[in-house]
């Protein structure tokens, strides 16, 4: 083993039915680094994290961990934790009606009982210790998603880890939040822990990390040190190929050049999801977004507009003529369809095969008693797969042994093949590796220039500006202000969002 | 063998193995093969002539076809049920005594000599209207008010016997008219037991409406993600309903043939603990208890298995009280046999032994 490294995979294979998710892999993680494992999706990060972390068993290779000569054999999640090695993923894996202390100590106990006062004071200790402002007896779910993020590693740094593994951990956090987690995350390398950061943000990678390990098709492409590797040569790395796609994609021949009446239009809408009632329209062919920080209210917007929420109040117009949008049947009839923000608790299901998911919006807009045929149901996936190049064994597979990102592609898919007048993305490009993001992106355009109007949400902004042609701007779950044409800058935005100017 | 065919032939084998129909199939011959090692005569079966002076076939897999049927039948209402709520109906037993009351009431009536005084089609009707309600209250029960399905057919359970012997001022009226016992017995002509045929139907019946309507689709989407398929437009709470309703009509075809056996009935005993039955034909056609995706043939398969069994058990002189713990050995088995965990041990351990002796 190399000096000061905590672990080490070497040679690490693993096939899936049909897949070869990992071939010949290796990875070095030192003491006290950040090392950011980043690909695309289906390049394998994932497989690699759970061959380490027990949840999958390696088809070869070996693991080695400081302090051991031969090779330890990591075969459940509860071995891995018992080596010192812990994992954060992305969803919270905490129990939310526990407290902090009961979920940061809970299966842990050696014996059958419990000192609660010992272990509400040593979790106090901890939550002190590293700066996270949550109080044992505190119910989990009362917290935020970020305390909620850091209670979990609490619970894994307090476990006496040497590799701390954060997966996708700041996807559900906003800037500050972000922040916090970095400070906790320097904390924590300064006292030695190897941290093996998976994450979809480029920014956050050069911010924090020290090393980079970059794979791509389940392989090894290399471990760099962060200086030596510009971003630009970190995403043609991850791609495969050199691309000047990260610079302007809107292309001024592919606008909608038709008549922009007004598609849809809102009039003091409100759900009860808490927001203050709101105006709205779009254009045909016209691409805007809503904008603001995270809780502001963005996503219950549309979610109204959708009635996915229960509508409570407003008037809603569609071609100029008065709808009634009561539920999201409705909608869709009325020719609307919206990708949700929460992919897995909204959009797929999870069992059902990628062709009977891509079916099914249009499937219910046909009804009840008008099935597809199998083989209609087969020619729509086939063409939507290809489109997309989603990437899956077949249409038979349940859609969540799919990637993310595919998994994503397959609800695009499901939403355009009911041909909406008006589609809305709720973070569709959310953890999602940049390959996939510009292609949904390019998409999104393209259908614009072909009289789609889009309504596009995402949390990070510099791709709002690349697709929207106009932002409302949302303030604690209410509107506050509309930038277009000039007004769509960086700085900008970032001034409407703060509310500076008004003071 | 040639490359590609050894991969088709693994490929077909582990698509057995992984199919879903597989473990009825397995359970069944395994029973089959004990009883014909132990005593092929169980098989035996005889062209007789009952006591109404028909020809009739008997033997044991007669028997097995006759009361299979009944759980089967109720099994594709469970199925449904389980698919949509993920959890099951405890109150077909109650409901079945509460269809079979509502049956000898309308044809007999309070105080009645024995003749019918409507005919058999209106009260089979009258007894579907019912028991659809008393599994629409279940549905509300379970769907509007999100009550844990098994506690809210807790309570049907507990008063559904009540309720049917309230039906008939617990009186137990006998029905005289010869064609009323057809249903649970045999039709002049016909050697085979009329459940089996009455079984038939509802499977057709069931495969016809899964063919030409999206019942299949929706149940199975909402029993798996009830939020996202909201957002695409079904109505999971509708739909729930739905599967306990139609879990009702299953329940008064069954009502039909177990008043039909006695042509009178016996409210604390009638379809008792059938329920159970019912649920373990679900569970050991494979089908997850929690919900979710679903295969009707598989279920029926295991209702049939589970009747070869009680079947099986009764030819051992197993008397009908100790029955039930002689089952639960047996459905241990099965369960354990078909549990994800250890189809995946299986499916590692056929591969190293392929690659073994490949390697050999």
């Amino acid at each position: 083993m190399k000096e000061n490294a905590v672990l080490e995979m070497r040679n690490i294979h693993k096939s899936f039915p049909g897949v070869r998710a990992l071939h010949q892999v290796d990875f070095t993680l030192c003491e006290g680094e950040i090392h950011a494992l980043m690909g695309e999706n289906g390049a394998g990060k994932s497989t690699l994290i759970k061959v380490l972390t027990g949840v999958y068993e390696k088809d070869e290779g070996e693991i080695y961990l400081k302090g051991s000569e031969k090779p330890v054999s990591i075969k459940s999640p509860q071995d891995a934790q018992n080596l010192g090695i812990s994992t954060v993923y992305q969803e919270i894996t905490l129990c939310p009606n526990l407290t902090v202390a009961e979920n940061m100590y809970i299966g842990r106990g050696k014996s059958g009982l419990t000192n609660w006062r010992k272990m509400n004071a040593d979790a106090d200790r901890i939550l002190t210790n590293l700066g996270i402002p949550a109080r044992a007896t505190q119910q989990l779910s009362d917290c935020s998603i970020a305390i909620q993020q850091m209670v979990a590693i609490a619970r894994a740094v307090d476990m006496d880890c040497k590799v701390l593994i954060l997966d996708e951990p700041t996807s559900s956090l906003d800037e500050s939040e972000v922040e916090k987690l970095f400070g906790l995350m320097r904390d924590l390398k300064a006292r030695g822990v190897g941290i093996i950061f998976v994450t979809h943000f480029l920014d956050q990678v050069y911010e924090v990390c020290d090393k980079i390990t970059v794979l791509r098709d389940g392989e090894l492409v290399g471990e760099y040190v962060i200086e030596d590797l510009p971003r630009v040569k970190l995403v043609a790395k991850m791609l495969g190929k050199e691309l000047n796609d990260m610079e302007e994609i809107k292309d001024e021949n592919q606008v909608y050049k038709g008549p922009e009446e007004r598609v849809f239009e809102a009039e003091g809408l409100q759900s009860d999801a808490g927001i203050r009632p709101f105006d709205f329209y779009i254009r045909k062919g016209e691409v805007n977004g809503f904008t603001g920080l995270l809780g502001s209210g963005r996503s219950e917007c549309v979610r109204a507009i959708f009635a996915a929420d229960k509508v409570i109040a407003g008037r809603v117009k569609k071609n100029g003529k008065p709808v009634k949008i009561a539920k999201p049947l409705d909608a869709m009839k009325n020719g609307i369809a919206y990708l949700p923000e929460d992919r897995k608790r909204d959009g797929i299901v999870g069992d059902l095969s990628v062709r009977d998911n891509i079916i099914l919006a249009a499937q219910v807009l046909r009804g009840f008693f008008r099935p597809f045929s199998r083989a209609e149901a087969n020619r729509f996936a086939d063409e939507y797969i290809k489109l997309l190049e989603i990437k899956t064994a077949s249409a038979d597979t349940p859609i969540k042994s799919l990637s993310g990102g595919n998994q994503q592609k397959v609800i695009l898919a499901r939403w355009l093949l009911t041909h909406p007048e008006y589609l809305i993305l709720d973070e569709p490009t959310r953890g999602i590796d940049i390959g996939t993001k510009i292609e949904i992106q390019k998409l999104v355009l393209k259908l614009a220039s072909e009289g789609m109007s889009v309504t596009f949400i995402s949390s990070e902004t510099d791709e709002m500006l690349r697709t929207c042609s106009r932002l409302i701007v949302m303030r604690d779950r209410k509107v506050v202000g509309e930038l277009s044409s000039d007004e769509l800058t960086q700085s900008k935005v970032m001034e409407t969002i703060a509310g500076g100017n008004v003071g | 063998m040639t490359e590609k065919k050894r991969a088709a032939a693994s490929g077909g084998m582990a698509g057995l193995f992984r199919n879903q129909i597989f473990i009825p199939i397995a359970a069944l011959l395994l029973l089959a093969a004990f009883n014909l090692i132990v005593d092929p005569s169980f098989f035996k079966i005889t062209l007789g002539t009952n006591s109404e002076g028909y020809s009739v076939l008997t033997g044991n897999l007669m028997t097995i076809l006759d009361y299979g049927s009944e759980v089967a039948i109720l099994a594709i209402g469970m199925t449904l049920v389980t698919a949509a709520s993920g959890g099951q109906d405890i109150s077909v037993g109650a409901t079945v005594a509460i269809a079979g009351s509502v049956i000898l009431r309308i044809l007999v009536g309070l105080g009645g000599d024995g003749t019918l005084q409507a005919p058999i089609i209106v009260a089979f009707l009258a007894a579907c209207v019912v028991s659809m309600l008393f599994g629409a209250f279940n549905g509300v029960l379970v769907a509007i008010f999100k009550i844990q399905p098994m506690v809210a057919t807790l309570i049907l359970y507990t008063a559904g016997r009540s309720i049917a012997a309230w039906i008939n001022n617990n009186e137990l009226p006998i029905v005289t008219d010869k064609t009323f016992t057809y249903f649970g017995g045999f039709i002049p002509g016909l050697p085979v037991p009329t459940p089996f045929f009455l079984a038939v139907v509802c499977v057709v019946i069931t495969m016809l409406v899964l063919k030409f309507t999206n019942l299949g689709l929706y149940t199975q989407a909402v029993g798996i993600n009830a939020s996202s398929s909201r957002l695409n437009g079904l109505n999971p709470t509708f739909i729930k309903w739905l599967s306990f309703v139609i879990l009702g009509l299953c329940v008064a075809v069954v009502g039909l043939i177990k008043t039909s056996r006695l042509s009178t009935i016996n409210y604390s005993v009638i379809a008792k603990d059938i329920e159970m039955d019912a649920i373990l034909a679900v569970a050991l056609g494979g089908n997850a208890l929690s919900g979710g995706k679903f295969n009707i043939p598989a279920s029926i398969l295991g209702a049939y298995v589970i009747q070869f069994l009680t079947t099986t058990l009764y030819k051992f002189q197993v008397s009908s009280d100790a029955l039930p713990a002689y089952k639960a050995v047996v459905v241990v088995l099965l369960v354990v046999i078909s549990a994800p965990a250890v189809k995946e041990k299986m499916a590692a351990l056929s591969k190293k032994m392929k690659t073994q002796k490949e390697v050999g």
